[in-house]
């Protein structure tokens, strides 16, 4: 187990902590039963941890991981990002923080089909309001980052799985977040690319990246120097592995 | 999201969808071609008939002294009736005109009627014999191709003497010189002085199929009844000078009339300004009729784009999904969609508005109704476009804005 600070109501986390959830709690209304998908998960990150989030279907990691990345808000409890209590902001500004401290993988890389992979990248740098000719000269150092620098014209379907999943990556780091943010990024890709992937990722986090990733897979979760395992809408373990 | 992005990426989805794109806009695209086609006829009218209708039926500075008004729109049975009862205007009555003027003016006689003209054996019918006197081709404008009018002593002798119109001078003496060549009026012959210069054609109509005898030449008896006149022209160098030789006009005729100051004037005095008071009878009719049909069209223009647009975000519920997770806030969903809108209306508008263009640009070649464009009609398409679109956006914008992100991204 590792041990943080003990974190009250009322308390601002400490300047290393990235994420902070206190008592981080998700009900759902369906149809007349309610669901409670989260049931206080309480769960400090530090800057430049690579923690693998775990569980299985219905423990509550999807709820978690919307909740982490601004999607959603809690019904009780409290979550700060890089120092800021975001748990209980509104609509525009979690779109806010969502553009500036998030950077978003999805398992099925969720790039625009029409925009090229040059474009695809610049879009979080659109809604930050950037200028054209900065935004392309950022989108195109992500690209070459991840190693697609002589991929920028093509689109989506003109790229492999793995570099889709790379430009999903690189859309992801261009607005320099305080997480990545990966919801089962290797599970629509085969083995060889998911190693190159978690590879990747490996890299990211050498260069200071703060990685945050859920996952069904173990071998994937293998990859981080720490897993949490929700099971039922609360933290069933939470343990620091050699990486 | 600044808009100029919006309205790129607007642009960037229609050209993935040219043929929806083109489909949804049809609407827009009627109402607008209409509009600029229908205000191009009207429009064109309205300038042909001030400057060209208005001007070669009557003329500029000039009024005609008539039984009653020539050029007539709407006139009830009753009207018509007392109308007809009225005096003619008689040799005597043109006479005191003349005479009594002393305002500087040219003054004729002037009468009309269809009539039959031969020469050589080729027969011209239905040709506007017109009895008048000298000053008749100065108050008309008329300048002459060959030969000279009639002179001031041949009107006043009544000599049997004609110009011709340029058509009829054509049909009668193809290649051969007309001057000095006797034609036959209604059976009477004629010696030719002179051809009128082409006048061309007022609504399909030729203006040269007409002859011009001296008022008092036998002419006289195929036009009108004995010592009665249809009109007699008064031309004035300017306006004031053309209202007021109306009021001196308006005093001979009324003491010639023997009327008494409550009566109303028994004759007619007809400017260009009357003739037009006929003509934007008719157009107030179309530009009450042309909004109602493009008001329509443009309506169900803007229910077929809300609808396409209520496509585009269930279709792309996902990539509103992505957006947002990467930080679009509720505006920014919102501007694009309605830029789309808009851009996608605007440019069927735009198509329209050039059709338009196209359609009065063709009226104006193959048929003989004037069309011109009318800039305002333009702006007001571009302007009906945008608002279209916006207005048609605004409910399918407003609902992908709305999109919850985790829904949108858990769409297939």
């Amino acid at each position: 187990m590792t041990t943080h600070q003990e974190f009250r109501t009322g308390d601002t986390p400490l300047p290393d902590i990235v994420i902070l959830t206190h008592k981080l709690a998700r009900e759902y209304q369906m149809g007349t039963e309610l669901v409670r998908a989260l049931r206080g998960v309480s769960l400090q990150i530090r800057r430049n941890e690579y923690v693998a989030v775990m569980g299985p279907s219905g423990s509550g990691k999807s709820t978690f991981m919307n909740l982490v990345g601004c999607l959603d808000t809690p019904t009780s409890g409290e979550y700060w990002l890089n120092g800021q209590k975001v748990s209980d902001l509104a609509d525009d500004a979690l779109a806010r923080i969502r553009n500036k401290e998030i950077g978003f993988v999805f398992q099925t890389f969720n790039l625009l089909p029409r925009a090229d992979a040059l474009h695809n990248v610049e879009l979080p740098l659109v809604y930050a309001g950037m200028r054209s000719a900065e935004r392309r000269a950022k989108a195109a150092d992500a690209l070459t980052r991840v190693g697609l620098g002589d991929r920028m014209t093509h689109r989506p379907n003109e790229l492999s799985g793995g570099q889709r999943q790379r430009v999903a990556i690189a859309r992801a780091l261009v607005n320099d977040p305080s997480i990545l943010l990966a919801d089962e990024p290797t599970g629509n890709l085969d083995s060889a690319t998911s190693n190159e992937i978690m590879g990747l990722f490996k890299e990211l986090h050498r260069q200071g990246q703060t990685v945050v990733m859920v996952t069904h897979e173990p071998d994937i979760a293998a990859n981080a120097d720490r897993v949490v395992t929700l099971r039922d809408g609360l933290i069933h373990s939470d343990q620091k592995q050699a990486a | 999201m600044p808009l100029y992005e919006a309205i790129r990426l607007a642009f960037q989805t229609i050209r993935a969808q040219k043929l929806k794109s083109a489909f949804s806009v049809i609407g827009v695209f009627i109402g607008v071609t209409f509009l600029i086609a229908a205000v191009s006829i009207v429009n064109g009218m309205n300038r042909y008939m001030t400057d060209k209708f208005a001007g070669s039926l009557v003329g500029v500075n000039t009024f005609h002294l008539r039984q009653r008004p020539d050029i007539n729109f709407n006139v009830t049975d009753s009207v018509w009736r007392a109308w007809r009862r009225r005096p003619r205007i008689t040799f005597a009555d043109a006479d005191a005109v003349s005479k009594g003027l002393t305002v500087p003016a040219l003054t004729s006689w002037f009468s009309e009627d269809q009539g039959t003209v031969e020469y050589g054996g080729k027969v011209a019918k239905g040709i506007d014999l017109q009895g008048a006197g000298a000053d008749y081709f100065a108050i008309k404008n008329y300048n002459l191709a060959e030969g000279r009018p009639f002179s001031p002593q041949e009107a006043k002798a009544g000599s049997a003497v004609v110009v011709l119109g340029w058509d009829l001078a054509q049909k009668l003496f193809a290649g051969v010189d007309p001057i000095g060549k006797t034609v036959r009026v209604q059976g009477l012959p004629y010696l030719v002085v002179g051809v009128i210069e082409q006048q061309g054609s007022l609504l399909g109509m030729s203006l040269d199929k007409f002859l011009v005898a001296p008022a008092t030449s036998p002419i006289q008896r195929d036009v009108n009844p004995p010592h009665v006149v249809d009109a007699v022209m008064v031309k004035a160098t300017t306006v004031e000078g053309m209202n007021a030789a109306m009021d001196q006009v308006e005093g001979i005729m009324r003491s010639r009339h023997h009327l008494r100051p409550s009566q109303d004037d028994n004759f007619a005095m007809e400017t260009a300004a009357g003739v037009l008071d006929f003509w934007n009878g008719i157009s107030r009719i179309m530009f009450a009729v042309g909004p109602g049909i493009v008001t329509v069209s443009l309506v169900v223009g803007g229910i077929v784009i809300m609808n396409i647009m209520l496509m585009a975000v269930a279709e792309r519920t996902r990539e509103i999904g992505v957006r947002k997770s990467l930080g679009a806030r509720r505006r920014d969903i919102l501007r694009q969609f309605l830029a789309e809108s808009a851009t996608l209306a605007v440019a069927g508008a735009s198509v329209g508005i050039l059709t338009g263009i196209l359609l009065s640009v063709i009226i104006n070649a193959a048929t003989p109704l004037p069309a011109s464009v009318a800039p305002w009609s333009v702006i007001t398409g571009v302007i009906l476009g945008a608002g279209v679109g916006i207005v048609a956006g605004v409910y399918p914008a407003s609902r992908a804005a709305r999109l919850d992100p985790i829904t949108a991204l858990r769409q297939e």
